[in-house]
């Protein structure tokens, strides 16, 4: 299984009052600005379960937009984001909804901007962790700790090999998934370091590789 | 040495003449590949906020944005002003910086998720004031501090410390043994004594429930971390009696675990069930729904 380590335990410094609900809110937001990686003209966050229930006491809500607008999970200012001029960049809404198939604390960012509209959906798993489960219809395990690497191809053999090939620090997890057989497949590909412009332009040029994103991993 | 510690009868295996903080440090340095001194300087910012925390709370009475809490801390303070705490300095402390902090966290001010932010104030304040009071150095807070995050790991692996998942026991009340822990080895305890004192706390926190009313971190959150940091204390007073949980630690993180998953769903985190679904919550519902 999986170990945390001391300083997951003893961290992290963040504004209150709720790890899950307000830091792991707050971290969302930052991953799925990370992912969405381009200026952002609306989104909508769509809130679940808990989150739909207790957010607004927890700030959930503001912790969401603070995240999408880069802030992190300390800044003194997510208190007062609604009235602050940081939060003019885009215009946002909530909608709150109950789905006992979804995790008690998850949420969908429909972004829409400058790279057309994404969809991308999370959960905040407790003491602040997060995961990232899926963009548009991709099933992806994104946790913000690591520097990860996202392919969109098509599901031909040898796909990993090549990819895998082309980067030369160490994987520390890989997970796919694919609409169907010979269909667009996803690949997200969470690194022990990072990796530079050459190698996303080598993998960008991989025959049947459609998108290639390089998503930073989150500031503990 | 060796990297994956996942029990505690592992860490007492490591600990071969060295005491829990030295072990870990060691295998965290390791695996994050920085330098002792280097993992020790995270520690010492999680440390240093912490501190920061119970100063701005001490001086704050400002409310929660539901409104239902924010200002038992001045009370407290105003209490102990007049007539000091039957339990002495150190209690006046250990709750008063637990108010503090606590009260800091729900008016969204900057507090240390230790292990959670619903149960922030247990640790610090145990830390804090005993360090106060007993003039303790900051590399031996330290120590505590890295002391409790190893406790608090190696349950993690186990039970993922979230309310919604096994209840406050593994919130405030692991925060609680983490405290125990990190008490423990400030007064100078061995590592058995170290997990006794981990093993008494938790033992004597299975079953807590999470029914916070209107699903906030307020009720009862906020007066549990003064109850479960003075808690911690009584732990640690008794491990280092060498009196020893009859029920080894791994055994009681095992029915950490089995009690977490046959916990009622109503009773984790949803508000569905206990103090959450009193007449008086129902009440401050409707209010503050408004």
């Amino acid at each position: 299984m999986k170990q945390s380590t001391i300083i997951d335990i003893i961290s992290p410094i963040m504004a209150g009052p709720s790890s899950s609900h307000t830091a792991g809110a707050i971290r969302l937001g930052l991953m799925a600005k990370n992912i969405y990686n381009g200026k952002i003209k609306s989104v909508t966050f769509r809130l679940y379960n808990s989150f739909a229930l207790t957010g607004k006491g927890h700030g959930t809500d503001k912790g969401l937009l603070a995240g999408l607008l880069g802030l992190a999970v300390d800044d003194s200012r997510i208190k007062n984001i609604f009235n602050s001029d940081i939060a003019k960049q885009f215009d946002y809404n909530y909608e709150y909804a109950q789905d006992f198939n979804r995790h008690p604390n998850a949420v969908d960012f429909t972004i829409d901007g400058e790279n057309g509209r994404m969809i991308i959906s999370g959960e905040s798993v407790g003491a602040g962790e997060i995961a990232i489960r899926k963009i548009n219809d991709f099933t992806v395990k994104l946790t913000g700790k690591y520097n990860t690497l996202l392919l969109i191809y098509k599901d031909v053999p040898n796909m990993i090999a090549r990819v895998t090939n082309a980067i030369h620090i160490n994987i520390a997890s890989l997970n796919c998934d694919r609409y169907a057989k010979g269909e667009e497949a996803s690949m997200s590909i969470c690194l022990d370091g990072s990796v530079d412009d050459k190698v996303l332009d080598f993998l960008k040029n991989i025959k049947n590789v459609y998108f290639v994103s390089y998503i930073k991993k989150l500031e503990s | 040495m060796e990297k994956t510690i996942s029990t505690f009868e592992e860490l007492k295996n490591i600990c071969n003449g060295i005491t829990v903080y030295e072990a870990a440090q060691l295998r965290e340095a390791e695996l994050s590949e920085i330098s002792v001194a280097e993992f020790r300087s995270k520690v010492k910012k999680s440390l240093d906020a912490m501190k920061e925390a119970i100063k701005n709370g001490l001086k704050s009475h400002e409310m929660s944005i539901s409104g239902m809490c924010g200002d038992d801390c001045e009370r407290l303070q105003k209490r102990f002003l007049r007539h000091h705490a039957l339990l002495g300095r150190l209690f006046e402390k250990i709750t008063t910086y637990a108010l503090a902090t606590i009260e800091e966290n729900l008016r969204m001010g900057k507090i240390v998720a230790c292990p959670t932010a619903g149960s922030c104030a247990i640790v610090p304040s145990v830390l804090v004031g005993v360090s106060e009071e007993l003039k303790i150095s900051e590399e031996d807070q330290i120590n505590a501090l890295i002391t409790a995050g190893e406790v608090g790991r190696i349950i993690s692996n186990k039970v993922a410390l979230a309310g919604a998942v096994a209840g406050c026991q593994a919130e405030c009340g692991v925060a609680s043994a983490m405290s125990a822990a990190a008490l423990t080895q400030m007064l100078g305890g061995s590592v058995d004594e170290i997990l006794n004192a981990m093993a008494l706390a938790m033992k004597n926190l299975l079953g807590l429930t999470c029914d916070p009313v209107c699903g906030l971190v307020e009720i009862p959150c906020v007066k549990r971390n003064p109850f479960l940091a003075i808690h911690a204390v009584t732990a640690s007073e008794l491990a280092l009696a060498g009196i020893k949980s009859k029920i080894p630690p791994d055994e009681v993180i095992d029915a950490l675990e089995q009690t977490g998953k046959l916990m009622s769903p109503l009773l984790k985190e949803s508000s569905q069930g206990g103090l959450a679904k009193t007449k008086t919550a129902l009440e401050l519902e409707k209010e503050f729904l408004q």
